[in-house]
């Protein structure tokens, strides 16, 4: 390892750079592209205030999300309740505030198991080629023809109990969603991966580490993955957005996380039966999904200008 | 065209022989055994047990147990409902037509509006048009479905008064009023449905139109005399429609779970509510049916895409 390490550094691939001061201008040309992009950079502020009320808003506003109070029922917003109540009396903005955790933690974990999975199947198909690769294609087409919200309900539908009874409902309502999320969604992340690999894999830094005797797995690690980061971190932002999406959709539907956890689709699933005389229950959490998701595609919209410069969207 | 036809044909199979793998795996993972309940029952002795796993073939090889269930799903024999005590393919096929009615209204609006509305963007890019257009189109694909429906709801049965928002099949008019009231009743779930899938294919119609329309060709086409009308539609966008149309296939998965939700919403008594449904009574024949219906579904529907491709593009069935 000692020698191929030594070898490695004479060999001067662009993102190997990255403490030198000219790949740091790469990451600083980014930069400076995102910022003229307006949109992605008020997406950004709307959404690190959505993070930080969601994170830090608990702490500040401490009215429990469980608290009834039957005398305060369907209210709309007032200054006891900014948010308003639902049928139970129980304070909307505290439930807001606590299934935006839901929400946000579902949404980053369920992208970091695609963007993993599809990371690891793209790079392995496009190193090794020949059959892996073949198979590894074969293998994401069909994943990407398959029906995602009805195989989503079909595997929930099957597997909620046994998982609920081996990590309690909570736990296991949220390693089961984020699990079939990210097993629905690594398929273009392995695509886009696997495209760069193809062309990286022949550019003249690559070819001089090969030509150097660097190893197969440090080629990948030390030189090509560094390289096909940019489309990757474009696909993870969209990714957020759509899985957040997913599981309010299986919550809105009545088939999420257990009814005591108030997530932004199980917020508007208990909502609206009321539509007619308690719209604020229904416009609040959905308002918050909405904003959520309308910054995230911004901000991927801005990453996209910023670090895969040769697009045209 | 009809070599391409039957070679597109032939390439169906390994995708329904995938999905049904696929579909068939989960099923066989998932726990539960379906004699379970016999075996706690005291007056059942474990030989009838073992005698009807024989006869149903459970303790078959999977091999065997995947071929004869897939041959079983593609004849359409797909069981009994728990629930409502018939065949499962009748239920089906009652519903069936009233999702692909949704479906494919919705996907003929969200076209009206991706195409005009992408093709004068792209001709005049960062205009302000194109810039509302973007925004409008950002908005609409960031607002989830269940969200817009329940805002439709709402504002257009609520609070104006105008739109019925559950939708009926046994309407009980005729005539002229028959037409006007499914018009009613379907307008909310096909807008809902067709704004998203417009605004998600107005920026890939935009971004297709532009990067074709600054080819030389097209300059030669103007430089011919050709008024700009013929040569932005037969010349530009002919071309610029071929990616847009592998869109739509590939997104042809996403649009289902739109329909279930849209269907949910508005009680539309189609097979996407009937999803649902099934779901929340543990009624598995049908929850299984459903989802082999739907996976069907994508491999036709990419069938017909593949079909228009090849129109589209001559090229393709040549080769």
């Amino acid at each position: 390892m000692a020698v191929s390490s030594g070898v490695s550094d004479a060999v001067a691939s662009p993102a190997v750079l990255a403490g030198g001061s000219r790949s740091d201008s790469l990451w600083r040309d980014a930069a400076r592209r995102f910022r003229r992009h307006r949109l992605a950079i008020s997406g950004a502020l709307v959404l690190a205030a959505m993070v930080l009320a969601v994170v830090a808003g608990p702490f500040v506003y401490r009215v429990p999300i469980d608290e009834i109070d039957f005398r305060a029922k369907l209210k709309g917003p007032s200054s006891q309740h900014p948010l308003g109540t639902d049928d139970l009396g129980q304070d909307l903005l505290a439930r807001v505030l606590y299934g935006g955790r839901i929400s946000l933690a579902v949404g980053v974990v369920a992208m970091l198991i695609g963007i993993s999975a599809g990371t690891m199947v793209g790079a392995l198909a496009g190193q090794l080629g020949g059959t892996v690769d073949n198979v590894a294609m074969r293998v994401t087409d069909l994943f990407l023809s398959l029906p995602q919200l009805p195989i989503f309900l079909l595997v929930v539908y099957l597997f909620r109990d046994r998982i609920k009874a081996f990590l309690g409902p909570e736990v296991g309502a949220f390693v089961l969603i984020v699990g079939v999320i990210g097993c629905l969604r690594w398929m273009p992340v392995a695509r886009l991966v696997r495209a760069q690999f193809l062309s990286l894999r022949e550019k003249e830094f690559v070819e001089s580490a090969r030509a150097l005797g660097v190893p197969s797995v440090r080629q990948v690690v030390r030189h090509i993955l560094p390289n096909a980061v940019g489309p990757v971190i474009v696909a993870a932002s969209l990714d957020v957005a759509a899985a957040i999406i997913l599981e309010s959709t299986l919550s809105f539907l009545g088939l999420g996380f257990p009814p005591d956890i108030p997530t932004w689709g199980r917020l508007l699933f208990d909502a609206k039966d009321n539509l007619d005389f308690a719209p604020h229950w229904a416009l609040f959490p959905g308002t918050a999904i909405f904003l959520t998701v309308l910054s995230i595609n911004f901000v991927g919209d801005g990453l996209r200008d910023a670090l895969d410069p040769r697009k045209v969207l | 065209m009809r070599t391409y036809l039957v070679r597109r044909l032939v390439t169906a199979v390994p995708a329904l022989v995938g999905t049904s793998l696929v579909l068939f795996v989960i099923l066989a993972l998932a726990p539960g055994d379906p004699f379970g309940e016999l075996a706690t029952n005291p007056n059942v002795p474990p030989e009838v047990r073992m005698n009807l796993r024989k006869q149903f073939g459970l303790d078959d090889p999977i091999a065997v147990r995947y071929v004869r269930w897939l041959g079983s799903m593609v004849k359409g024999e797909w069981g009994f409902s728990f629930v409502s005590r018939v065949d499962v393919d009748r239920l089906i096929l009652q519903r069936l037509p009233t999702t692909l009615f949704v479906l494919g209204s919705a996907q003929l609006l969200g076209l009206l509006i991706a195409l005009p509305v992408g093709i004068y963007s792209a001709r005049r890019p960062y205009s302000l048009f194109d810039q509302a257009a973007t925004t409008f189109a950002f908005v609409g694909f960031s607002l989830p479905t269940f969200f817009t429906g329940l805002l439709f709801i709402l504002l257009f049965s609520i609070y104006l008064d105008w739109l019925p928002f559950i939708y009926r099949a046994d309407l009980q008019v005729t005539g002229l009023r028959w037409v006007w009231a499914s018009f009613q009743q379907g307008i909310m779930p096909i807008a809902v449905l067709g704004l998203f899938q417009g605004a998600a294919l107005t920026r890939f119609v935009r971004s297709s139109v532009l990067e074709v329309i600054r080819l030389d060709y097209v300059s030669t086409a103007r430089a011919k005399g050709l008024t700009e009308g013929v040569t932005l539609l037969k010349h530009v966008v002919r071309n610029a429609l071929i990616p847009v149309v592998t869109l739509i296939a590939l997104q042809i998965p996403q649009i289902f779970t739109g329909a279930v939700v849209t269907e949910q919403i508005f009680r539309v008594p189609g097979i996407g509510s009937l999803l649902i449904a099934s779901i929340l009574a543990n009624d598995t024949p049908v929850i299984m049916a459903i989802t082999f219906v739907f996976s069907a579904l994508v491999i036709v529907f990419n069938l017909v895409a593949d079909v228009l491709y090849g129109w589209l593009d001559p090229r393709i069935s040549f080769r």
